[in-house]
């Protein structure tokens, strides 16, 4: 326990530590604001439903890029051989990374607070879907993060370990939409459509946070971790 | 302190570690010798846990490396080849770190790091990033970071590969102060190393040990006898090699060509495996020779080193 909080934090900071954590925060604030700006006064509401709408795409991009460098900067470096013959165990270090880049990714999105504020100012939106679609983006992000982390054990290329998370994570989220859920055989419908972490999301976006959801999204987390940890054990397989 | 038992390691169908068996003993200073990619890397990789092996079995005090991996690593200090360490840390956060990991109290922390500073001489670096050092420096960072929790077993991956000639005297000296009160195995293919640093050296090859005693021990076992090198005031060299090639103590003469100050270079190995320098003095007295030099050279660890791991190449 003592180790996955202690290789949190030096992760967390190595974010702040380099100017990448600054550059992610600002691009990600900067380009959802603008999105978001952009049709908020054409369509005349204090909603936010837009925001929630365009923040899983955005976050299919933001999400890799803060967890391409977690696994595979180690192993270029090498020091995963450092940090893997220190006395910890291999999930501790997975898990201390995945926190570490989760209460980045929370940080992040607490700063897009303003957001919510000035249509609170403008309007009177429901605070009911705008807490659900935050709790429902955090669950959404950790489920991506989950997939990035992974995908970052498996080369020591960050650019390949981005690449392939963005598109992994692409495949996922659009397996359960309408219209590839059509052109699928009708029996695997239900399966895709419970697999597709859209559409679990637009259900939270909405208000209604469904237990059913939070289980999908945590077993998410939870595969991708486990995978994960396997990933990182296979040095002593071969 | 350490037992290997028949390690062997196997990537597919490369064989990187073959049925090697070893002990170290309490504060032993142990050297892997060998040229590059025989195994010394793999062999620590297995001791530090970080690979198991492919069959074989190896326990550091005692306790068996596979079976709880976990106290091993605790009483080991590593430093993996190259020194491989968070460029983006502090060295002072850096250290903090191991030492939070290797379970230190955050009051002792303190003092270790205040230590290992000192011991390593990392004082004016103290606050630098560590990407910002010199190779030397990292080097000390990764020793200090092997050593800050205190264990009584250190294991150094070439320690001082990439070091220049003054980073690695102070390295070797401190690694030989470390070995007064530790056990430490270091490797190495730099040979006057391990005679400078090394209680005893293990010479691996393909995988597999051998050769193994003291420096000194393997040098006399493994060596080619002794040479003399005389250097002579004379007009007839030839006349020179072939009166000593005559002479019973002899085996083999090696005249080099006529220099022009009429000084003349002679190698000469002798049959027995020493007092040929003697032998070949009183032979230039009773010849009357003018003698301008006389050099007694005994195989070195190099001579060792090549014809144990040569031997084996030519095998193949």
């Amino acid at each position: 326990m003592n180790n996955i909080w202690t290789i949190l934090r030096k992760e967390f900071r190595s974010y702040f530590d380099s100017p990448v954590a600054y550059i992610y925060i600002t691009f990600f604030l900067v380009l959802s604001s603008w999105l978001f700006m952009r049709g908020f006064f054409l369509v005349g509401q204090a909603s936010m439903r837009g925001f929630f709408g365009i923040l899983p795409w955005l976050l299919l991009f933001f999400v890799p890029a803060v967890t391409m460098r977690l696994w595979a900067e180690e192993k270029k470096l090498g020091t995963i051989e450092l940090l893997m013959t220190l006395p910890v165990r291999d999930h501790e270090v997975v898990l201390g990374k995945f926190l570490a880049s989760f209460f980045f990714l929370v940080v992040t999105m607490a700063l897009s607070f303003s957001i919510p504020l000035m249509t609170a100012l403008l309007g009177n939106p429901d605070a009911g879907p705008v807490l659900g679609g935050y709790f429902g983006a955090v669950l959404l992000g950790a489920a991506y993060l989950a997939i990035g982390l992974f995908v970052s054990s498996l080369t020591e290329n960050q650019i390949i370990a981005f690449i392939i998370a963005v598109t992994l994570t692409f495949l996922l989220f659009i397996v359960g939409e309408e219209f590839v859920v059509y052109s699928a055989p009708s029996a695997l419908v239900p399966i895709l459509k419970f697999l597709g972490m859209g559409a679990h999301f637009d259900s939270i976006g909405r208000g209604v946070v469904d237990s059913r959801d939070v289980i999908y999204y945590l077993s998410v987390v939870g595969f991708f971790l486990y995978l994960n940890v396997r990933a990182v054990e296979s040095r002593k397989w071969k | 302190m350490i037992e290997v038992r028949h390690l062997s390691k196997h990537f597919g169908r490369t064989v990187a570690v073959n049925d090697v068996s070893f002990d170290v003993s309490r504060g032993e200073v142990l050297g892997f010798l060998g040229p590059n990619g025989a195994g010394k890397s793999t062999t620590m990789r297995i001791l530090t846990g970080y690979i198991p092996p492919t069959s074989g079995r190896a326990s550091v005090a005692g306790i068996d490396l596979v079976e709880d991996s976990l106290a091993v690593r605790r009483r080991i200090g590593y430093l993996p080849e190259s020194a491989p360490l968070y460029g983006d840390m502090e060295v002072v956060e850096f250290l903090r770190f191991v030492a939070e990991i290797r379970g230190i109290s955050p009051g002792e922390t303190r003092e270790r790091i205040a230590r290992m500073v000192k011991r390593c001489g990392l004082d004016s670096v103290i606050g630098r990033s560590i990407h910002h050092l010199s190779k030397g420096y990292r080097q000390r960072v990764g020793i200090a970071q092997a050593m800050i929790h205190d264990p009584d077993l250190l294991i150094l991956d070439e320690p001082t590969s990439g070091l220049d000639p003054n980073q690695i005297i102070e390295i070797r000296e401190l690694i030989r102060e470390l070995g007064r009160e530790k056990t430490v195995i270091l490797s190495t293919h730099i040979l006057p190393e391990v005679s400078a640093t090394c209680d005893r050296v293990l010479i691996i090859d393909e995988g597999a040990i051998v050769a193994s005693g003291s420096p000194q021990e393997l040098s006399a076992s493994h060596g080619s006898g002794e040479g003399v090198t005389i250097t002579v005031r004379s007009s007839d060299p030839a006349g020179c090699g072939d009166l000593l090639r005559a002479a019973p103590f002899v085996s083999e003469v090696s005249v080099a060509d006529g220099s022009a100050d009429g000084l003349v270079s002679i190698e000469i190995f002798g049959t027995e495996q020493s007092g040929l320098g003697e032998e070949v003095f009183r032979f230039a007295v009773a010849n009357n020779w003018t003698l301008a030099e006389l050099r007694t050279e005994k195989a070195s660890l190099e001579d060792v080193f090549r014809s144990l791991t040569r031997k084996e190449a030519s095998v193949e």
